[in-house]
């Protein structure tokens, strides 16, 4: 609403003739060193070297710290920070205003796994068309270190003493629901974070990203899984993740036999290369397997877990007009004069 | 059926023409339903005017239920207490049901029901449906839905109700297919010519054609709100199950293709999701309200209860929302199949710390109709959300209505800015800034492609520019706007309908589905020298109105169907000079109002008065 300040300098421009700066957000409020400050700043690279709009982008959060990011990127986009556990209808009724819009929701693991387990199922069952971050931290950080669903089991916090309950996984949540599109990530590899962001951003459907993102206040002891120290010493990536862009020429050096290609709806490419596995993110059996097993041997697997293009999206159901349902005059929108007979005549 | 005979009273009355009830007495989910309907539906053809109401369990299949036709010539058509006539279908009620007949009264009943009769002041007609429905040739797997047919057949033989109107019925119901008209027709002509051969009429009650019923139809609440929200350019309705609310958004479902298709591209122009729960679907209604669409959801009180929070947000952070409540028996689960209206105070006060809502009160179908399309313009213009009184008496009874009347008046969108109205203004606005000083401020929606349209809504404390803020004076200035802005709207709202008697003291002031059994209650009193001035609320806060007419009357007794007398609280507290005349005449049972009850309940309170 309030223009931001044009550099005066002549900057560096993406294809849409913007600056970086143009894909900011407010001064974070969060903590020094919080994982999601660096998500945010991944968010703003990833916009920006897509060259898409910010006004083509609507943002969404619940409640928590992970739900304050949105006011710190994209201040040229709409943004509603709506209820505890409850982004997701916010966001799948605002998604129908206007449908050529991408939708962008930032949540956290209390504010999914807990609160918002329901809605965050259903988004995912409906395949909404958006990318749903879960900035994960295992912790309630705005009250000050509680357990969140997603916190280790035995975890030992200050106040709170030791975690009895076993984990929630998000990613192997979305997977049972059928999401359409599933990540993992760790807010201490931003190159893998931003192309997963840009890949998920392309995705006709539910983008699940479920980002480890340490807090650097409540629970960032070297033996949490949620650490950043644990997170760099157990990340395994299935595959080392490039995103390519529409009508660019794919220049990648590999060669033949250790990569994949996954072609998206807009016609952008994902690159992936073979690291110590052969995985294909398109069998969703695989994708359980692998879950599985980084679970039972404590490593954080992280990258492209599983995508299918092929399921319609919630907004592909409705036969809508091309134009923005939201500009749609009177004249379209409410029945002709002479229909009224009609309607009397419906009924007895 | 020997003591028939013995039992049948010999003398009998003037007759009765269009002024009694018919009483169904049936086991739930027997499919008497469509029987019922169609008898209503030929008495309404007939040109009498009629009202149905259907007294149902919390069940799928086997509880009793009683459905009552009302047939009224001078069009009265509330609820009332004396059955003239009952159909006694149901073994587990008959006795009850005996008892229940006035004196002079009729008793049609199936002949199967193996229970002594124990009146002999009352008409008997017993009718062997089962022997007429295997007359009647139908397959035998079908015995069971079609024998409720006997009745109308019998019923409408013995009451002379006109067959061809009983077709018609019939069509309409079963929307032209022409198996199942049959196959139910011919059981109610095989039934009709059996009781024309073997009952003879001994009864008073009898039905004439009239001419009452020109310019109306028969409908219900849900489908008039449902019919007028599309009217009024609904395009995101989200929902979940819940009587008495259901069908109001399945109804939407059901008139979208034909009278929601875009006139440019053939597509559709309205969104139904039926959502998780009522979380969500109040979620996903304020998401679409603040994307610039009309937004509804629908609802009774448990999901209300549960929509509280968002509904909160809505007002807060200032989203287009409407919410039609469709009130049924509260506290808790409450008695989920009969009527109240007992939400009033939790939708006006909803939500924590200081909020409020716009109510609209429907007083009819034809009013869930106009409020249909009306909630739209009133909820753009205060950007907030509207929450629709309704009830299962007028939700899911048929009534007859008014013809429904295209609006009368152009969409109003608000104050919303586009690209070109950011243009003229360089883009310097603020989401939350009163430059027309009447509280109610401009807003973008998104997909604005102007790039200082878009600003960051929230439920925290903001400035005039939707910047998070925690600063005292900008907390205060915002929420004495947000009361300025409901000020502003409060003029705007439809003004009650107020009913002037010459020389009444006492005024009633009441809102929604009690009015024809007010109507029907001044009218008696009337006559017996009791005069009433009465005024009826279709919207609140209310306005100077209300007041003056509070002021005008010694006594005003506050008719609603609660315990507590919430309408009557709120009009206490909204003009405290007036309270001590504000008096609260509560109906609590359930059921829908009766002028019986009514009269008593005031006559009561004269007494008091004068004693």
């Amino acid at each position: 609403m309030i223009n931001q300040p044009v550099d005066s300098a002549r900057t560096q421009v993406n294809m849409a003739g913007l600056s970086k700066n143009d894909y900011r957000g407010n001064q974070s409020s969060l903590c020094q060193g919080c994982g999601h400050n660096s998500i945010s700043s991944q968010i703003i690279s990833a916009c920006y070297e897509l060259s898409v709009l910010p006004e083509k982008i609507m943002k969404f959060s619940g409640i928590g710290c992970s739900s304050k990011s949105p006011f710190y990127f994209l201040n040229r986009s709409f943004g509603f920070n709506g209820l505890h556990g409850r982004m997701p209808s916010l966001a799948t009724g605002a998604l129908f205003g206007d449908t050529s819009l991408r939708g962008l929701g930032v949540s956290g693991d209390g504010d999914t796994a807990s609160i918002g387990m329901g809605q965050f199922k259903h988004i995912v069952r409906r395949n909404v068309p958006l990318v749903y971050i879960v900035e994960n931290n295992g912790v309630y950080g705005l009250t000050k270190g509680q357990f969140s669903a997603t916190a280790d089991e035995g975890l030992n916090l200050k106040k709170q003493g030791i975690n009895p309950y076993l984990p929630i996984d998000i990613a192997w949540e979305a997977l049972v629901g059928h999401a359409t599109f599933v990540a993992r990530s760790f807010a201490g590899d931003p190159k893998q974070v931003k192309e997963l962001i840009k890949a998920a951003m392309s995705h006709h459907g539910i983008a699940v990203l479920d980002i480890i993102s340490p807090c650097v206040t409540f629970n960032n002891e070297d033996t949490t899984t949620h650490s950043y120290a644990w997170g760099k010493e157990h990340e395994v990536a299935l595959h080392d993740l490039a995103y390519v862009p529409p009508a660019e020429e794919i220049m990648v050096d590999y060669e033949d036999g250790t990569f994949k290609e996954v072609t998206m709806h807009d016609g952008s490419t994902i690159v992936l290369k073979k690291l110590d596995r052969d995985y294909d993110p398109t069998n969703r059996i695989e994708a359980f397997r692998i879950l599985e097993e980084a679970n039972r041997e404590c490593c954080l697997v992280t990258g492209l877990i599983y995508i299918n293009q092929d399921t319609p999206t919630l907004v592909d159901l409705y036969n809508l007009p091309d134009e923005p349902l939201n500009r749609l005059s009177e004249a379209r929108i409410r029945p002709g004069r002479e229909t009224i007979d009609r309607l009397n005549s419906l009924m007895f | 059926m020997s003591t028939e005979q013995e039992h049948q009273i010999t003398t009998t009355r003037s007759t009765v023409v269009n002024d009694f009830s018919i009483t169904v007495a049936t086991v739930n989910g027997s499919g008497s339903q469509t029987s019922n309907l169609t008898i209503m539906r030929a008495l309404f053809k007939m040109g009498i005017p009629v009202s149905g109401k259907n007294l149902f369990p919390s069940n799928i299949q086997g509880l009793p239920t009683w459905y009552t036709i009302r047939v009224s010539e001078l069009g009265f058509l509330a609820r009332r207490d004396g059955h003239e006539i009952i159909v006694a279908l149901n073994p587990s009620t008959f006795s009850k049901d005996q008892y229940d007949v006035i004196p002079d009264g009729v008793l049609f009943y199936d002949d199967s029901i193996k229970q002594p009769i124990t009146r002999n002041d009352i008409h008997l007609y017993p009718m062997p449906i089962k022997q007429i429905v295997r007359e009647s040739g139908a397959p035998s797997n079908l015995h069971d839905y079609i024998a409720n047919m006997v009745y109308v057949g019998v019923v409408a033989q013995l009451l002379n109700i006109e067959l061809e109107k009983i077709y018609q019925a019939l069509d309409f119901h079963f929307k032209g297919k022409q198996k199942a008209i049959d196959m139910n027709w011919g059981v109610v002509i095989i039934a009709a010519e059996w009781a024309r051969t073997n009952l003879i009429k001994t009864d008073p009650y009898h039905i004439e054609p009239s001419n009452k019923t020109d310019g109306y139809i028969l409908a219900d609440g849900n489908t008039a709100a449902a019919l007028g929200s599309l009217y009024g350019g609904l395009q995101f309705a989200a929902w979940y199950p819940i009587t008495p609310a259901t069908s109001l958004a399945e109804t939407l479902s059901e008139y979208i293709p034909i009278f929601r298709k875009d006139p440019q591209t053939g597509k559709n122009t309205c969104v139904v999701v039926q959502a998780e729960d009522e979380l969500a679907a109040v979620g996903m209604a304020v998401g679409a309200g603040w994307s610039g669409l009309r937004a509804m959801t629908s609802t009774s009180g448990p999901g209300l209860s549960l929509m509280v929070e968002y509904i909160g947000l809505a007002y807060y952070s200032e989203v287009p929302l409407v919410i039609w409540d469709v009130q049924r028996v509260g506290p808790s689960t409450g008695l989920p199949t009969r009527t109240s209206q007992g939400d009033l105070k939790l939708a006006y006060f909803m939500g924590h710390g200081d909020s409020n809502t716009v109510l609209l009160l429907p007083g009819s179908v034809t009013e869930c109709f106009e409020f249909g399309w009306k909630a739209f313009d009133i909820a753009d213009r205060l950007q907030g959300p509207v929450i629709v009184l309704s009830d299962l008496d007028f939700g899911m009874n048929q009534w007859m209505t008014k013809l429904f009347e295209y609006p009368n008046e152009p969409m109003d969108r608000g104050k919303i800015l586009w690209e070109e109205d950011l243009e003229k203004i360089n883009g310097v606005w603020g989401r939350y800034l009163d430059v027309d000083g009447d509280g109610i401020t401009y807003r973008t929606v998104p997909g604005n492609k102007h790039p200082a349209a878009a600003y960051f809504s929230r439920g925290t404390g903001h400035d005039d520019y939707a910047k998070y803020s925690e600063d005292p004076d900008t907390w205060e200035k915002n929420m004495l706007r947000l009361k300025r802005k409901l000020n502003t709207i409060r003029t705007k709202l439809p003004k009650p309908e107020i009913y002037w008697t010459m020389g009444a003291e006492i005024g009633i002031i009441a809102y929604g589905s009690t009015d024809p059994a007010i109507q029907e209650a001044i009218n008696l009193l009337d006559k017996q020298g009791v005069k009433i001035n009465y005024l009826r609320l279709r919207s609140l806060p209310g306005t100077n109105e209300v007041q003056e007419f509070i002021q005008k009357n010694h006594q005003n007794f506050v008719v609603e169907l609660n315990r507590d007398g919430q309408l009557c609280l709120i009009l206490r507290s909204e003009f405290p000079v007036e309270a001590p005349k504000i008096k609260s005449l509560a109906h609590l049972d359930g059921l829908p109002l009766t002028a019986k009850w009514l009269i008593e309940a005031i006559l009561a309170q004269e007494a008091i008065k004068y004693d």
